[in-house]
């Protein structure tokens, strides 16, 4: 009887304490959307009125119903296509050799933890990295490549760790079997591992540029212009970006500013939102499972 | 499979050509930059013989994020008459402008300060002269919420007595007796901003400044507006274009600088300098060779002088006297040697 009892108490409390966490876990989900909803709903609020496709073709201007984001988009998209062919190359040779030649050994893992620590150093420090190489050691100036070299370095660490997990994910037994069947170390990447882990490392290297093109602080340093009347016709071209102009507009002390900001942030939204698809869709597209 | 394969071959190819045009500019780069100056100034002299009209080449402007409205409304506008000239504004503030004109980056160096001796310094050292230019004048405003009824004036002695870190006073009450017994909440600009700079000499005179508790500092000037608006008790300084640009939500206080005579920042008290000690000159230093070799720096700091007036009325700033801007602009013609 005594025990019948204290069984069905600790069943009780079993069950509230797995309501309460269920609760816990609802309100702590809830709050997350409603921060997103929030965001959503007041930059729709504030920018909407203001994006059309004159908002599109225009260059900043003193004077809030001239300015555009032109330049700033066509700096971002030139900023992507250097950006993404030096750091996905870059990272996903590193991860090779990290996963593929590297011997497991202390001096490895000393890289490897380092690789993962340098993913969580500040923007900030990026862009100091870059003002001292690519702008003065390499005198490259306040240009366009010095710009796409240092957001390279910031968003690498995170390519590199990402198409290292991918790598790792292709299981053991294939690669044995290439190797038997007599194909070389480069055969069995070429042929096999890296087929197998395009999703992984495309889907992580998009999520990378997708922070590289939010990215502010690091290209204020390395001079990326906050008014231009021209866009980027070569490597050395003076150049701006997105969130350089919206940040521009948010400190404006008059409100039609704000609006713009507004409309720029859907914009950089909206480009940000399309990245992040196609790296769902590639990763669906060429997943095979083995 | 094959899908793959086709795909994988010809992103490395993309990936592969980025390299290399990456690898191969870096290289081109160092000869760039030699040959741009000597193309400027061959340039220069075509056009100069031909007709001003054809002015091309780049000007590099930075500095104050303060003047930079203003700056952005005279590189616009000059595009929509020199299209040719490229001009790359950036606003890095005024120190880390002058930290790029004092080795002679830039061709105009924008600042809410006079420049500092130790820049003039470091600029000799570089064989640099920058040459200073005054574009508008900014009024300092110190300003409490509407909802404060306490406050119309503000003597610069209470001023000290309340942002001073060593006055030790925390109420309003303990500043003035008849004020109320409610803390005083502090927004200031951070302390890289011209702006606090600017504070700190004139009412300040270097001394620290109070912070921690009751201290909110903030590069963003709309968290300061925001920040006092909905507080009685607070009190902050910014640029005179932030209160216009706020009337409703703000109270902009007399300044009284002892002779018991306390005057409001207006255009007209800001122009001439009756609104004082908080009014201040708005600059751009421009570099004297590059004013001599560049056509396109002397047209555009002309240009700049020209137009400064209806720039500052433009972004909320208050213009210069016209004695004032032909003085400036015989002198630039007189240095380029015109």
């Amino acid at each position: 009887m005594q025990t019948n009892t204290f069984s069905i108490n600790r069943m009780r409390r079993r069950v509230i304490v797995n309501q309460v966490f269920k609760y816990i876990f609802i309100f702590s989900m809830s709050l997350a959307l409603l921060a997103l909803a929030l965001l959503i709903y007041r930059i729709l609020n504030q920018g909407l009125g203001s994006l059309n496709i004159d908002f599109l073709r225009q260059f900043p201007a003193p004077y809030p119903e001239k300015a555009g984001l032109f330049a700033g988009i066509m700096g971002s998209l030139y900023l992507m296509f250097l950006i993404a062919p030096i750091s996905i190359t870059i990272g996903v040779s590193t991860a090779l050799y990290l996963e593929e030649y590297a011997a497991k050994n202390k001096f490895t893992r000393f890289i490897q933890i380092n690789v993962q620590n340098l993913a969580g150093v500040p923007s900030i420090v990026f862009g100091l990295l870059g003002l001292t190489f690519f702008v003065y050691l390499f005198s490259l100036g306040y240009t366009l490549i010095a710009g796409a070299l240092t957001m390279s370095l910031l968003i690498l660490p995170v390519i590199v760790v990402a198409s290292q997990e991918a790598i790792r994910a292709v299981p053991e037994d294939i690669r044995a079997a290439s190797i038997a069947m007599g194909a070389t170390k480069w055969q069995t990447i070429w042929r096999i591992v890296l087929p197998a882990s395009i999703p992984g490392i495309l889907t992580g290297s998009i999520l990378a540029l997708s922070r590289a093109i939010g990215e502010t602080a690091p290209l204020i340093i390395v001079g990326a212009a906050a008014a231009i009347y021209t866009i980027p016709d070569s490597l050395t071209s003076k150049y701006t970006a997105m969130p350089i102009q919206i940040y521009n507009w948010t400190t404006r002390p008059q409100e039609e500013w704000q609006y713009l900001a507004g409309a720029g942030i859907i914009v950089l939204l909206i480009i940000l939102l399309l990245m992040n698809s196609i790296a769902i869709w590639i990763r669906n597209k060429f997943q095979s499972r083995y | 499979m094959k899908n793959l394969k086709v795909f994988l071959i010809a992103a490395l190819f993309v990936l592969s050509i980025g390299l290399l045009t990456a690898c191969g500019t870096e290289e081109e780069t160092g000869q760039n930059e030699d040959t741009t100056e000597e193309n400027n100034t061959a340039e220069g002299k075509e056009t100069e013989v031909d007709n001003e009209q054809e002015l091309s080449g780049e000007i590099a402007l930075d500095g104050s994020s303060t003047v930079l409205p203003i700056m952005e409304f005279l590189t616009y506008e000059y595009n929509q008459v020199k299209p040719e000239v490229e001009t790359a504004l950036n606003s890095s503030g005024s120190g880390g402008g002058f930290k790029k004109s004092t080795v002679g980056e830039i061709d105009f160096s924008n600042a809410s300060r006079p420049i500092k001796e130790e820049e003039i310094a470091l600029a000799g050292e570089n064989g640099i002269e920058l040459y200073e230019l005054e574009l508008a004048y900014d009024g300092l405003s110190v300003v409490v919420s509407q909802e404060n009824d306490f406050l119309e004036n503000i003597t610069i002695d209470e001023l000290r007595e309340i942002f001073l870190a060593e006055s030790g006073k925390t109420k309003w009450s303990e500043v003035n007796s008849e004020w109320p017994e409610e803390e005083i909440i502090i927004y200031s600009p951070g302390h890289d901003s011209g702006t606090f700079d600017y504070f700190n000499e004139v009412v300040l005179e270097e001394n620290p400044m109070r912070e921690g508790e009751g201290v909110t500092l903030s590069e963003d000037d709309n968290t300061l507006v925001t920040g006092i608006s909905s507080d009685p008790y607070a009190i902050g300084f910014f640029g005179y274009a932030y209160y216009i640009a706020n009337e409703d939500t703000l109270k902009v206080l007399g300044i009284d600088n002892g002779d018991g005579n306390p005057v409001k920042p207006n255009g007209d008290t800001i122009q001439d300098g009756s609104y004082s000690p908080l009014s201040r000159p708005l600059y751009t230093y421009v570099n004297v060779d590059y004013l001599k070799e560049k056509p396109q720096v002397h047209d555009f700091a002309v240009y700049a002088l020209e137009n400064a007036g209806a720039a500052a009325e433009q972004v909320g700033y208050v213009a210069l006297p016209q004695e004032k801007i032909q003085e400036q602009i015989n002198a630039i013609n007189e240095l380029a040697g015109k």
